[in-house]
C-alpha cells in the first residue's frame, strides 16, 4: 500500500515531461547574477526525479528559485543561502555535499585511491622479479606478426 | 495470434539458451565433440527465435494491437509509424527484449565468425553467452513479459512519452545496448579462457576485436544519448551526471581500460590476470547499469519504468554470475605467471597508469553514484551527490590521463628513458603549450583550466598525427594504427568541445514582445511572430526568431512549444542553429498573455565537437578492430593448436 | 588470498544494493525533527480577524496538516484526519497551501472541515519555512513548540494508529 501511495505521489508531484520554464530575473549586480546561476544549478529540486532547480519546472522549483533570487539580492553569501536551504530541507537539497564527517570518504576517496594506486604501482614495478626474458622464439614470432 | 507466437518464440529461445549453456559445457567436460559442436547451431537457433519474437512485438505495435498491455500503454493509433516501431523499446519490457535480442545476435556473430577459434573454446564462449541469455530471458518471461494480455481491450492506447518521440530515441537505446551486451562477449571470452586455463596472447587476439567493437558501440550510444538530451530535454545541457548516465559511463571507462590492457597482453604477455579481471568488471558494470536503471534504487530523471521487485531478480542474477566469475578468477589468477618485466618508464607501465587512472575515475563515479545509498543504508540520513561533485573529481583526474596519450604513442615497450622521449617530443610540447595558451587568451575571460585543457588537446592531436609519419612510408601503417590515431584525435576534439562549451557558453532568459529584439553574444535576436500549427498528434505554438549578425540576417529559428494529446505538460522543442564552431539555441518559455513570451537564448561554442569527438572515437575503434592481423593471427593460432593436438 | 579481494568488494557492493532496494529514495527526512518549529503568523480562512501563529499554540500539542484543494491525494487523507479529530481533542490546524480562497472553501464544504483552524498560506511562504516539498505533509508539534514528527505524504490508518496517536498521547502526557 505504501508503495502505491508513494508511486502516486511521484506521479502527482514530479514533472517527467520536459518543458523549459523561463523566468526573467533582473540583476543590477553582475555578482548577484552569477551567484544566482550557480546556486540554482547546485540546489536540488526535491520533488523532481534528480533535477536541479535551474532545469526544473515543478512548482516547488519555481518557488525556490524565487526564494534564491530574493536571498541573493539581499546580499546573502553562498554559505548563508546553503544554510538557509539545509535548515529547511536537509543536506538532500545540496548537489554539492558539504565537507563534514559524513562526506570525508566521498571527497577524499577519489584522490586517496588515485594516490594509493600510484604508490602501489611504483612498488609493484620496482619489486618485479628482474628480467624473465622473452624467449627468442616468441620474440621472433611476435616481430613477424607486427609486420 | 501475434502475441502467442511472440511469447512461444520467447519460451523456445529460453529453452534453446538453456541447452546452449549446458550442452557444450558438458561436452567440453566430457571431451565429447558432438556435444561441443552443438554450441554454434544452438546460438543460431536462439537468435532466430528471439528475432521472431521481437518481430512479433513490432507487428503488434504496427497493428495497434491494444490487447497487449505493453502496446496499449506505450502506443497510440495517431503515432507516426516510425515511432510505433521505436516505441517497442521505449519502456521496460520492450527494452529488455531488445537487450536479449542483441545478446543473441552477438552469439550468432560469434558462431559465424569464429571459424578460426578452436571448437572447444567456441563451445565454452557460447555456453557462457547462453548462460547470460538464460538469466535475461527468464527475467523477461517471469517479471517483464511484453506479451502480457489485457482482459479489457482499450479502444485507444495511451501515448508514447513525447520526450521519446524522436530520432534520438530510435537510435540511442539499440546502439547503447549493443555496447552493453557486447561486453558480455569479452566476458564470455575471459571466462572461457579461465576455464580452459588458456590465458595467453591468442586469447587476447581473439577477444580484442570483439571488445573494441563493443566499446565503439557503447561510445556512439553514449554520444547519441548526450546529443538527444541536448536538443530534446530542452535546456541545452549535454551531460547531467545522472545515475543512469553514470551507469553507462562506468562500463565505458572500464571498457576503455580493457582495450588498452589487451594491447599489453597481446604484445607483451603481461597483465593477463588484470585484463581478465577488467573484462569481468566491465561486464558486471553493464549488468549493474541495468540494475540501477530498472530497479529505481536511485532516483533518476531517466528511470521511466522502475520496479524494486524486478531489482531483486537482477540483483540475484548479478550476484550469481559475477560472484562465481570472481571466485573462478581468485582460483585461476594464482596460476597465471607473469612472463615479462618492465621498467617505470616504459609503454607497459604507462598503459598500466592509463588503466589505473581510468579505474580510479570509474571507482570515483561509482562512489559518488552510490554514496547517497550508502549514507542512507547506514541510517545517516539523506544527501545528494550531483554534477558539482562529479565535475570536481572528473576534471583533475581526466586531464592527466589525456596528457599521457601524447607520451604513450612515443614511449617504447619495456624500457625507455624520459630524456629520450623528451628529445623526441620537445617541439610538440612547446607548440602545444604556446597554441593552447594563445587560444585560451582569445576569449573575454581567461581560465587556467582552459589553457591546460586546450594545450593537452593540441598535444594529443600533434603527437597522434606525427606517429603516422614515424615510418618512412605511410602505406606501412596498419588499420589498427589509423584506428588508434583517429580515436585519440577524437579524445582531443572532445576535450576542446567540453572545455569551450562549459566555460564560454552564454545563456540569457529574456522577456520579449513580438517585434522586440535582444542582443547577446554578438547576435541580435528578433522575436518576429508566433504561429499555431496542428500536427498529426500534437498542436504547437511556433515562434519565429530572426538572428542577426552585424545587422545582416544570419538565420531564422523556429522554436516550438508543443501540446501532445494525453499529455498535460507542454513540451519544448528548441530551435537550434547547429554550427561547426557554435550553436545558437532558442527555447520558448511562457506565454505571458500580453503578446510577450519569456525566451531562453543560448550561445554554445564548439558544442558539436563533443559528439564529433565521440564519432571519431567510434570510427577509430571500428577501424582498429578491422585490423588485418586479427585475421592473420587467428589462422596461425589454429595451426599451432592443431600441432599441439598432434603431440 | 589477495585474489579474493575483488570478490569480497563485489559482495559488499551487492549487499549495499540489496539494502538499497528496501529504502525509499524519495522520502526526505525533515531536518526540523526535535528542533523548534519555525515561527509563522497568518489568519484563518473563514475569519480574517483570527490570527494564527506558533506563539499562540505554545503549551499544547498540535498537528499541522498541510493540504490544498488541488492536491489529489489529500482527499483520501482527509477522511483519516476527520476520523482522528472526532476521537481526539488534540488541536489540528490545516495549512491551506498555495490555494485560492474560494477553491479551499468549496473543497472543505464538499469533504468536511475537521480543522480547528485553517491557516492561510496563499503564497506558500509558510510551507517553504516548514520545508514542505510535497502536499500533503503533517507535522506533530509539542507543548514547547518543537517539531517531534513529520509524516510525508498522506496520513493513512496505519500511520495514524501506529505512529501518530501513540506519539500524540505521549506528548500530551509530558
Amino acid at each position: 500500500m505504501k508503495r502505491i501511495i508513494l508511486f502516486l505521489m511521484v506521479l502527482l508531484f514530479s514533472s517527467t515531461a520536459s518543458s523549459v520554464t523561463v523566468e526573467v530575473y533582473e540583476f543590477t549586480d553582475k555578482q548577484h547574477e552569477s551567484l544566482y546561476k550557480k546556486m540554482i544549478t547546485e540546489l536540488r529540486c526535491l520533488v523532481c526525479q534528480n533535477q536541479n532547480l535551474a532545469d526544473s519546472n515543478a512548482e516547488l522549483a519555481v518557488d525556490l528559485r524565487a526564494k534564491t533570487y530574493k536571498l541573493v539580492t539581499e546580499d546573502k553569501t553562498e554559505q548563508e543561502i546553503i544554510n538557509w536551504m539545509t535548515e529547511k530541507y536537509g543536506d538532500f537539497v545540496l548537489y554539492k555535499p558539504q565537507l563534514n564527517s559524513k562526506t570525508y570518504l566521498l571527497w577524499g576517496g577519489p584522490f586517496l585511491l588515485g594516490f594509493l594506486s600510484i604508490i602501489g604501482l611504483i612498488i609493484f614495478v620496482k619489486k618485479q622479479k628482474t628480467t624473465v626474458e622473452i624467449e627468442p622464439e616468441d620474440l621472433k614470432k611476435a616481430q613477424e606478426l607486427l609486420k | 495470434m501475434v502475441s502467442q507466437i511472440g511469447l512461444f518464440a520467447l519460451v523456445l529461445a529460453l529453452i534453446t539458451a538453456l541447452s546452449q549453456a549446458v550442452l557444450p559445457l558438458w561436452g567440453s567436460y566430457k571431451n565429447n565433440n558432438t556435444l561441443m559442436l552443438t554450441a554454434r547451431p544452438l546460438a543460431n537457433l536462439q537468435a532466430l527465435f528471439l528475432t521472431l519474437s521481437f518481430v512479433m512485438l513490432v507487428v503488434a505495435f504496427i497493428q495497434d494491437d491494444f490487447s497487449l498491455k505493453y502496446v496499449a500503454y506505450n502506443s497510440n493509433t495517431t503515432l507516426p509509424l516510425m515511432y510505433k516501431i521505436s516505441a517497442v523499446w521505449a519502456a521496460h519490457e520492450g527494452s529488455l527484449l531488445l537487450w536479449v535480442l542483441l545478446l543473441s545476435w552477438w552469439g550468432f556473430l560469434i558462431a559465424v565468425f569464429s571459424k578460426s577459434i578452436p571448437d572447444e573454446m567456441v563451445a565454452k564462449i557460447l555456453a557462457v553467452m547462453g548462460l547470460v541469455g538464460v538469466g535475461f530471458l527468464s527475467f523477461v518471461l517471469f517479471t517483464s513479459n511484453p506479451f502480457e494480455v489485457l482482459n479489457n481491450i482499450p479502444a485507444e492506447g495511451r501515448d508514447l512519452n513525447p520526450l521519446l518521440q524522436d530520432i534520438g530515441l530510435i537510435l540511442h537505446p539499440p546502439l547503447l545496448y549493443m555496447g552493453y551486451v557486447g561486453f558480455s562477449v569479452s566476458f564470455a571470452f575471459a571466462i572461457a579462457a579461465m576455464l580452459s586455463g588458456q590465458l595467453d596472447a591468442s586469447w587476447a587476439r581473439w577477444s580484442r576485436p570483439w571488445t573494441t567493437i563493443a566499446w565503439a558501440f557503447l561510445t556512439i550510444g553514449i554520444a547519441l544519448g548526450s546529443w538527444w538530451a541536448y536538443y530534446e530535454l530542452g535546456w541545452g545541457g549535454w551531460w547531467f551526471w545522472d545515475p543512469v548516465e553514470n551507469a553507462s559511463f562506468m562500463p565505458w571507462l572500464s571498457g576503455t581500460a580493457l582495450i588498452h590492457s589487451f594491447a599489453v597482453v597481446e604484445k607483451r604477455g603481461a597483465f593477463k590476470a588484470w585484463t581478465v579481471l577488467l573484462a569481468i568488471i566491465t561486464f558486471s558494470l553493464c549488468l549493474m547499469g541495468t540494475f540501477l536503471v530498472r530497479s529505481g534504487v536511485l532516483t533518476s530523471v531517466h528511470a521511466f519504468a522502475a520496479d524494486p521487485g524486478r531489482g531483486v531478480f537482477i540483483l540475484i542474477f548479478l550476484t550469481a554470475v559475477i560472484g562465481s566469475s570472481l571466485l573462478l578468477y581468485s582460483y585461476r589468477a594464482n596460476q597465471i605467471k607473469a612472463i615479462s618485466s618492465f621498467k617505470l618508464i616504459s609503454r607497459d607501465n604507462f598503459l598500466l597508469v592509463n588503466n589505473i587512472l581510468l579505474m580510479v575515475l570509474m571507482a570515483s563515479i561509482l562512489l559518488g553514484t552510490l554514496y547517497p545509498l550508502m549514507i542512507d543504508a547506514m541510517g545517516m540520513g539523506k544527501l545528494s551527490v550531483g554534477a558539482p561533485y562529479f565535475n570536481a573529481i572528473f576534471v583533475p583526474l581526466s586531464l592527466p590521463l589525456a596528457a599521457l596519450i601524447g607520451i604513450g604513442v612515443f614511449i617504447r615497450w619495456r624500457d625507455d628513458s624520459l630524456k629520450r622521449i623528451f628529445f623526441e617530443v620537445k617541439y610538440y610540447l612547446l607548440i602545444s603549450i604556446i597554441l593552447g595558451v594563445v587560444w585560451s587568451l582569445i576569449y573575454p575571460q581567461w581560465y587556467l583550466v582552459a589553457s591546460i585543457a586546450l594545450s593537452i588537446a593540441i598535444w594529443i592531436f600533434l603527437t597522434s598525427i606525427s606517429r603516422l609519419f614515424n615510418k618512412k612510408r605511410l602505406a606501412n601503417n596498419s588499420r589498427a594504427k589509423y584506428g588508434v590515431t583517429l580515436a585519440h584525435i577524437g579524445v582531443a576534439v572532445f576535450i576542446v568541445g567540453a572545455t569551450l562549451t562549459s566555460l564560454y557558453s552564454v545563456e540569457k532568459d529574456v522577456h520579449l514582445k513580438v517585434g522586440e529584439s535582444y542582443q547577446m553574444a554578438g547576435f541580435d535576436f528578433k522575436f518576429v511572430k508566433m504561429d499555431r500549427k496542428a500536427e498529426r498528434n500534437y498542436l504547437s505554438n511556433e515562434g519565429e526568431i530572426e538572428v542577426y549578425k552585424n545587422k545582416k540576417l544570419y538565420k531564422t529559428l523556429y522554436p516550438q512549444k508543443r501540446s501532445y494529446q494525453n499529455q498535460q505538460m507542454p513540451m519544448t522543442e528548441a530551435g537550434i542553429d547547429a554550427g561547426f564552431f557554435a550553436d545558437i539555441f532558442v527555447a520558448m518559455g511562457e506565454d505571458l498573455k500580453d503578446g510577450s513570451w519569456t525566451i531562453r537564448l543560448q550561445y554554445k561554442p564548439f558544442v558539436r565537437w563533443l559528439w564529433l569527438g565521440g564519432l571519431l572515437m567510434t570510427f577509430g575503434g571500428i577501424l582498429a578492430a578491422a585490423d588485418k592481423r586479427f585475421f592473420k593471427f587467428a589462422k596461425m593460432a589454429k595451426i599451432k593448436l592443431d600441432e599441439g593436438a598432434d603431440k | 588470498m589477495k585474489k579474493l579481494i575483488p570478490f569480497v568488494l563485489f559482495m559488499i557492493l551487492m549487499l549495499l544494493l540489496y539494502i538499497g532496494l528496501s529504502l525509499d529514495p524519495k522520502e526526505v527526512p525533515s531536518p526540523f525533527i526535535n528542533k523548534p518549529a519555525p515561527e509563522f503568523a497568518t489568519y484563518d480562512l473563514y475569519k480574517n480577524d483570527i490570527k494564527i501563529s506558533k506563539q499562540k499554540m505554545l503549551g499544547q500539542v498540535w498537528l499541522l496538516n498541510v493540504f490544498a484543494s488541488w492536491c489529489y491525494s489529500c482527499r483520501a487523507e482527509h477522511q483519516v484526519i476527520t476520523e482522528f479529530t472526532k476521537n481526539h481533542q488534540t488541536v489540528v490546524i490545516g495549512l491551506n497551501y498555495k490555494d485560492a480562497t474560494e477553491d479551499a472553501k468549496e473543497w472543505l464544504k464538499q469533504y468536511g472541515n475537521p480543522y480547528d483552524f485553517v491557516a492561510v498560506d496563499k503564497d506558500g511562504d509558510i510551507g517553504i519555512e516548514y520545508g514542505v516539498y510535497g502536499v500533503p505533509e503533517t507535522f506533530i508539534i509539542d507543548k514547547k513548540g518543537i517539531v517531534r514528527h513529520k509524516n510525508i505524504g498522506p496520513v493513512n490508518r496505519d500511520s495514524l494508529q501506529q505512529t501518530i496517536i501513540p506519539l500524540v498521547k505521549k506528548l500530551e502526557a509530558e
